[in-house]
């Protein structure tokens, strides 16, 4: 089937959301997501979202943008930091007047708190700069913008998945979609896409991230292609439920909260004097993991997956249960513990992509290191490199992110789609998609995807993680290119067509792992640490040659590398010490 | 642990009744239910129909029927559930909504129902700078709704619903009661008809089933009760 809209959005978590809300607004749009729209990630999102509203003491743009350049280690594009922290202020108070529930200061204004990396005055103390809903910022954002859509009648096609994008050389014309619940192929022609799909954490065994958090957008991007940029840089959130992988906001420490080893000791203190527990995350969770290899785990067996305290007992109920109620109530139900007595068992998460479709401030994505345009074809959000991010990202800055480039992208459709043809596609453009399903359903099943992904997984977190070297990183890719020669020979078990959930996830598994290749590509390539691409064999930053952001390209059952210019207009690349 | 899942299966392509098929699974007991399920999924049957995303009680997909109480497959702990070798946990799809597949049922009416009580801020008047200024006391009186992930648990749990299935349901009412409690919000009287109708608020009997299946916690027979004494005020008010 065949549909005609102006706009496709493709993902409907905060990014995707608020783009539909501007977009539908001056172009007919359809926003298309492999899950119902409240069901997206963005909604277990935490800790905050940040703007300088010196609310409860004095804030500014300024300092915020700064930040954020020097917490991604400088390989953030400057102007593009500044729109976001300039953009940041407007775009809370549209969340709040729309709706959106913060805690209040005793003025009745919204609330602020603290968070890693955002200081005053250009890194003096941390600063208050993190607005919140409780403990759950992002699902009142995804919440309040999802009734937004409502308000405005947005066109929904929930649980339809895109697995690829129509091309006409270099344009982009549409995507193709497989609905769950029939199994049908959907082609949607458009003059504009825009990719919201959110992350990819899924790569790795331990992760923040949901099952749907499987990369879909930049992988048929790389697959058509289209570079994926920085792709080394994944962060690691250092602090995750032990075992599990769910996070526990660095709201916590923002409160207050206190990292500890097998002795007690708040080992921050030697790592980040000025910033302690409230430094910037690849630097907290690189200190945790030199603690656990120095046999300061708890446990103290130096294994990998030793853990540490995260100590919230002196924060005392009342605080907890005001301002971090579900912090308290995951620890309950999988831990069966209370924080208020007992510390909390935590080690490093894989949370967050830095890297991704890159895109210039208007969302639109560009194809290469000249910075040329692919037509029609936009990406915001998580899935997106604008580059606000760097090397490393800042707490809070992922959903300012969403909101503020979500809007950017959706005003700069608005404006394309007036002048932009309606492309004429046939069903021939469905071809390769069922080209690919037609050898995942076809024949006998020689095995299922389940050990494959298992692998992936493993190996991503024990040679691609927090701490790398040549040697893991060559196996990785090696591993990388074994298991998408594997993957070709698998086969789904389901046979029907309605609501086949084996099909789609093998499709998710195909794309996490060209992804995997490719990152682990990256990451190899840059010879120098800088965020949170960290390297034993080359522990220094290194302006003269990395300076640069990585585009790769994905050519078969190889990647190949190319370069970004990174735009440091405003400061100068300094050495980053807390 | 070796547990046996006896899991509700349904293929609409090839089943004309649903019916139990049993999985034997080796789980830690510490671990969810949904990762039993995952198991069962990654490794025995790809086959088996169930939503999820992620994996730990904020998303609300995988609400479904666990020993005959509604909840999330992320937020039940296996060792919640059996003791010991060999004890089987069943599971079913949630009730009241059609079963498209398995545990995949069509939430279609739910979210109809969540519409229908306009589920956004209701206030036209201009902003002039910046925020609108709302005490934390103020914002605390709805706090525990804005809890709610559109689970579908509580539907799921209703009484009233089994009867009735035209009945709003717990959750359309105690978002409605989102709004209608914050002072930000004017829209009483456009949800109005949606509330004060037969088929509103009214069917509710104060049960309490859905408050119990609540995996977050939100006090949604309050709720109702104070939306139904917000339609009788209102009432007064328009008979005086
Ligand atoms: C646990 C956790 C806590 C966090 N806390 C914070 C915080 O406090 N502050 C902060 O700033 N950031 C935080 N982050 C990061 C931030 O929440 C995410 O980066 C952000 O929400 C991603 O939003 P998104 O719109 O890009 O994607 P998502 O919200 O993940 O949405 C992706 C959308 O794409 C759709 N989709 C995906 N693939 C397809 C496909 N093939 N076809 C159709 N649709 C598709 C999905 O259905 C979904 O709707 C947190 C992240 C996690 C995991
Ligand atoms: S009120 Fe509770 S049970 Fe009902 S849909 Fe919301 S979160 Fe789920
Ligand atoms: S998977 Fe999200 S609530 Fe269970």
């Amino acid at each position: 089937m065949i549909h005609q809209f102006d706009t496709v959005i493709v993902g409907s978590g905060g990014s995707g959301l608020y783009a539909a809300l501007e977009a539908s607004q001056r172009s007919r749009t359809a926003v298309v997501s492999k899950l119902y729209p409240i069901r997206s990630h963005t909604g277990a999102a935490q800790g905050g979202i940040s703007a300088a509203l010196g609310n409860t003491e004095e804030d500014k743009p300024e300092w915020h943008a700064f930040d954020t350049v020097k917490g991604g280690d400088y390989l953030v594009d400057q102007g593009a930091a500044n729109i976001l922290a300039e953009e940041a202020v407007q775009a809370v108070y549209d969340l709040e007047n729309r709706g959106l529930p913060f805690n209040r200061t005793p003025e009745g204004r919204i609330d602020q708190r603290r968070f890693g990396g955002h200081t005053r005055n250009f890194g003096e103390a941390p600063v208050r700069r993190a607005c919140y809903a409780a403990d759950r910022t992002g699902h009142m954002i995804l919440q309040t913008l999802y009734q937004q859509c409502i308000k405005n009648d947005v066109a929904f096609f929930d649980e339809f998945q895109v697995v690829d994008l129509a091309m006409n050389g270099d344009s982009c014309q549409g995507v193709v979609a497989v609905e769950l619940a029939t199994g049908e192929v959907h082609i949607f022609a458009a003059k504009a896409v825009l990719f919201a799909t959110g992350g990819f954490g899924r790569m790795f065994k331990v992760t923040s991230n949901a099952y749907a958090n499987t990369g879909d957008g930049p992988a048929v991007c790389a697959r058509r292609g289209i570079p994926l940029e920085d792709m080394e840089f994944f962060q690691f959130h250092p602090t995750g439920i032990m075992g599990l992988g769910i996070l526990i906001t660095e709201a916590v420490r923002g409160e207050g909260g206190i990292l500890r080893n097998r002795d007690g000791e708040r080992f921050m203190e030697r790592y980040s004097p000025t910033l302690l527990d409230l430094a910037p995350r690849d630097i907290v969770a690189r200190s945790m993991l030199t603690e656990v290899r120095a046999g300061k785990g708890i446990r103290g067996d130096r294994k990998i997956d030793d853990y540490l305290h995260l100590d919230a007992t002196h924060l005392g109920k009342e605080v907890l249960l005001a301002k971090l109620p579900d912090i308290t109530s995951f620890c309950n139900t999988y831990l069966g513990i209370d924080p208020a007595e007992t510390p909390i068992p935590v080690l490093p998460t894989a949370h967050y992509a830095m890297g991704g479709i890159p895109t210039d401030v208007y969302g639109r994505v560009v194809r290469d290191g000249q910075d040329t345009v692919v037509p029609g074809l936009y990406a915001a959000g998580e899935c997106a490199c604008v580059s606000v991010h760097g090397a490393n990202r800042l707490g809070t800055n992922s959903l300012l992110d969403l909101v503020v480039f979500g809007r950017r992208a959706g005003q700069h459709i608005g404006d394309y789609v007036k002048q932009a043809d309606a492309p004429q596609l046939s069903e021939a453009a469905a071809d390769p998609a069922r080209e690919w399903m037609a050898r995942l359903t076809e024949g006998t099943s020689e095995h299922h995807g389940g050990h494959i992904s298992d692998e992936m997984q493993t190996v991503m977190m024990e040679k691609v993680g927090i701490y790398r070297n040549a040697a893991d990183m060559q196996t990785a890719v090696d591993a990388m290119q074994q298991l998408r020669e594997r993957y070709r020979a698998v086969r789904i078990q389901d046979t029907g067509k309605q609501f086949n959930t084996d099909l789609l996830e093998l499709i998710e598994l195909g794309n996490l792992l060209d992804l995997s290749l490719i990152t682990a590509a990256s990451a190899a390539n840059r010879t120098e640490s800088r965020g949170a691409h960290s390297r034993e064999d080359f522990p220094e930053r290194d302006d003269d040659q990395w300076l640069k952001h990585t585009l790769a390209y994905l050519e078969g059952d190889t990647v190949r590398i190319d370069y970004k210019p990174v735009d440091t207009s405003i400061w100068e690349p300094k050495p980053r010490t807390y | 642990m070796k547990i046996n899942l006896k899991i509700q299966r349904f293929n609409p392509e090839t089943d004309t009744e649903p019916r139990f098929q049993e999985y034997s699974v080796e789980i830690d007991p510490n671990a969810r239910l949904l990762d039993a399920l995952m198991q069962v999924k990654r490794f025995q049957d790809g086959s088996l129909g169930f939503r999820k995303s992620c994996a730990h009680g904020v998303c609300g997909s995988d609400a479904m029927r666990i020993n005959g109480k509604d909840g999330l497959a992320c937020k039940t702990l296996v060792k919640d559930l059996a003791t010991g070798d060999g004890d089987t946990i069943t599971v079913e799809p949630l009730r009241y909504l059609p079963v498209q597949r398995d545990l995949i049922v069509d939430q279609s009416d739910f979210f109809r129902k969540y519409r229908l009580i306009k589920p956004y801020l209701i206030n036209d008047d201009p902003v002039e700078a910046g925020e609108r200024i709302q005490s934390q006391e103020e914002r605390m009186v709805f706090d525990d709704t804005t809890n709610c992930i559109l689970c579908a648990s509580c539907y799921s749990a209703c009484p009233v619903l089994g009867e009735n299935t035209a009945f709003l349901g717990p959750a359309a009412i105690s978002q409605a009661y989102r709004f209608l409690a914050d002072t930000r919000d004017q829209g009483f009287a456009e949800r109005q008809p949606a509330l004060d109708d037969p088929d509103g608020v009214w069917p509710c009997q104060n049960h309490f089933k859905c408050t119990k299946a609540c995996p977050r916690s939100i006090l949604i027979t309050k709720r109702i009760n104070q939306v139904k004494r917000m339609l009788d005020k209102a009432r007064e008010a328009e008979s005086e």
